[in-house]
């Protein structure tokens, strides 16, 4: 194969790995925000869900029970963010930032013992059988977490358009005033959205450990559950959106390692940073003083 | 601003008191000093709890932790220098806080203000090392002052959430800081850990004469004393509180709303960047990965703890600062894990943010005899 086919399958290949866990945290992200509360302690999910995917993995030897178990721990951290944003005066931005630090510190102290041992890993599906290529083989290997995530978006989207409960999130993400008229719950469906969002950004860090890269250390996230909510801004709080945005910051992020692999070694940092930019720009195009961003929930507080 | 901002801001709010009601300050500064000693307790009683689960003993912990952070001139010395850089981007989310806005990017200012500070010290090798070093804190406090001013720029030019355009600018900062520093400025000899030229050992910033403390923290201290007279003493600050505090009546006032938010970014960003070049000038002697250590964030939930008063931030940095200082003790004396103080750390920034809850709610606290 020639210099530009080796760096196209080498970045589907990046993308369609490094993009599976920004999907899980930016579909976990939108749907917290889409309830008007902002969580920036998806990073520490994010890290914790790594963590305790891998070990259930290890000690259960089902990949499997690891992902749902990195889904509960995701859950009940992000509960704990749901529960003490509900408090009057609390900050959610702030508790987010605590939320994370407290997260990966747990994943650390618990972790410990876990990073020498090496645990079943999820496994692959085969895409690239009629391929006698091996990179193009190797390429398509794609993680079912992939197509998990994909279904995901699509019942996200299908929840908030069609659903009596996905409609109750909405009226509570863009007026709490209205929820209050219509009796509903503003709390209690925030402290949901928060928790089930950390459960989806809890499978994301098993996808971290337990497929791509695919073990447990301490520099195993690159910040995706911060940038989470960037992506999340680029996608404009549409689910289907996100799988989009979590493709190109994914293309964006194997650029560099696909590079290397014809010897590019240089620069490959600012191709991670490219989309963050791009979404500034976006943002000082299309946002003017006093008009909110499109499709943005109203209660959000980094709306205002 | 933002509502979060709203209600943070409004318990610091001047109440009119009545004359019979002298006595509330003093109950005001009960309060602001209560809430967090409770929460303080409180995660401590947790990570009590946790740490007997595990089958640790809490008061060898805690006797230990006081030592690791406290107990000796080393340990002292170890828990100022990591408070030093934490008092100056706790004033980077301060100061910002004032007109309401939630400034997170203080780690990519960091990183960005060391690099230029260890760029700036490399054409003036051999000059008198006052002269370098000032140079140094120049072009430190100049590279953050940018990267937060452009927030500003977002902010108050374009109407773009300050939150999120710091948080963005944060990681593309940080990506330039990697690019650089492993590609163009790196020093071909740093093999394992790509780092930029040293900046030389007479350059270095010292320990202060006749104390053996952190050069760092003089800045930061004297940082945050003048930071609490800008912002409570200067006509210039009570604008800025006023347009925190009502965004629509600073406009009737014809307060310049836009230059408030332009200056408040510019000084927070070149609090962080002056940050990084301390970390650069006292600490590593050049740049490198380890900047990225994470002080911008707890910079955050200090500015946070102490409600974005500057001189609350001075004792709030020390006692996070001696926490993280004990964790190397902690590992060698009871083989816990190096993340412990991080757990800890956790407990208690969750448990004090969650204690703003309680301002406001005791009627003791409240002023009286006004209504």
């Amino acid at each position: 194969m020639d210099a530009a086919g080796t760096i196209i399958v080498a970045m589907i290949a990046g993308a369609l790995r490094v993009s599976t866990p920004f999907l899980f945290v930016s579909l976990g992200e939108c749907l917290t925000e889409r309830a008007g509360r902002i969580n920036l302690g998806n990073e520490g999910v994010l890290v914790l869900g790594a963590m305790v995917g891998y070990a259930t993995s290890y000690h259960t030897g089902s990949p499997w029970v690891g992902v749902l178990a990195a889904a509960v721990a995701g859950a009940l951290l992000g509960g704990l963010h749901g529960a003490i944003c509900a408090l009057a005066r609390v900050n959610d931005v702030a508790m987010g930032i605590a939320i994370m630090l407290a997260g990966t510190g747990i994943a650390f102290f618990f972790g410990k013992p876990y990073v020498q041992p090496s645990a079943p890993h999820l496994p692959t599906l085969p895409l690239g059988f009629w391929s006698d290529v091996p990179q193009v083989r190797s390429a398509l290997d794609v993680s079912p977490l992939f197509f998990l995530g994909l279904l995901a978006a699509f019942l996200l989207h299908w929840f908030f358009r069609a659903t009596r409960v996905g409609l109750r999130v909405r009226i509570v993400g863009d007026s709490a005033d209205a929820a209050r008229a219509l009796g509903l719950g503003i709390d209690r469906i925030r402290l949901l959205a928060t928790a089930c969002g950390s459960g989806l950004a809890g499978i994301g860090g098993a996808f971290l450990s337990l497929s791509y890269p695919g073990s447990w250390n301490e520099g195993l996230s690159s910040g995706q559950g911060l940038m989470a909510v960037a992506l999340v801004v680029f996608a404009r709080w549409n689910p289907l959106h996100c799988i989009t945005a979590a493709l190109i910051f994914g293309a964006a992020g194997a650029l560099g390692p696909s590079l290397q692999t014809i010897g590019v070694s240089k620069g490959y940092y600012l191709f991670y940073a490219a989309p963050y930019v791009v979404t500034l720009i976006v943002l000082a195009i299309t946002v003017r003083p006093g008009r909110a961003l499109r499709g943005m929930p109203g209660e959000l507080s980094i709306g205002r | 601003m933002s509502a979060a901002s709203d209600t943070q801001r409004s318990a610091a709010a001047p109440v009119q008191t009545g004359a019979a009601d002298r006595l509330y300050p003093l109950r005001r500064a009960l309060e602001a000093l209560g809430s967090p000693v409770l929460a303080l307790l409180l995660s401590a009683i947790c990570f009590s709890i946790f740490l007997l689960a595990l089958g640790k003993s809490p008061a060898d912990f805690f006797s230990l932790m006081w030592k690791g952070a406290f107990g000796s001139a080393f340990s002292l010395g170890n828990t100022l220098q990591r408070a030093a850089p934490l008092l100056l981007t706790a004033l980077c989310v301060a100061l910002p806080a004032q007109l309401g806005l939630t400034v997170i990017g203080g780690e990519g200012a960091l990183v960005l203000g060391g690099l230029a500070a260890s760029v700036a010290a490399l054409p003036l090798d051999g000059a008198w090392p006052p002269l370098v070093q000032l140079a140094m804190a120049i072009a430190g406090a100049a590279a953050g002052a940018v990267w937060i001013g452009i927030t500003g720029l977002l902010r108050s030019r374009r109407g773009i959430n300050e939150t999120v355009a710091s948080l963005v600018l944060s990681y593309v900062g940080i990506a330039l800081f990697n690019h650089l520093v492993e590609g163009p400025l790196r020093d071909p000899a740093s093999l394992n850990k790509p780092s930029t030229y040293a900046i030389g050992d007479a350059n270095m910033l010292g320990p202060l004469p006749g104390t053996g403390l952190h050069p760092g923290l003089l800045v930061g201290v004297i940082a945050c004393v003048l930071a609490w007279i800008l912002i409570s003493r200067t006509s210039l600050g009570f604008a800025m509180r006023v347009t925190g505090g009502n965004l629509r009546a600073a406009q009737l006032q014809g307060l310049p709303v836009a230059r408030l938010v332009m200056l408040a970014c510019l000084l927070g960003g070149a609090c962080a960047g002056l940050a990084g070049m301390i970390e650069v000038a006292a600490v590593h002697g050049r740049a490198n990965a380890s900047l990225v250590a994470g002080y911008g964030y707890a910079g955050i939930l200090i500015a946070f703890l102490a409600r974005h008063n500057p001189l609350a931030i001075i004792p709030m940095a020390v006692l996070m600062g001696g926490i993280g200082a004990a964790g190397g003790l902690l590992q060698r004396r009871m083989g816990l894990p190096d993340a412990t103080v991080q757990v800890l750390q956790g407990f208690i920034f969750v448990a004090i943010l969650a204690s703003e809850t309680l301002y406001g709610r005791f009627a003791w606290f409240q002023p009286r005899g006004a209504r």
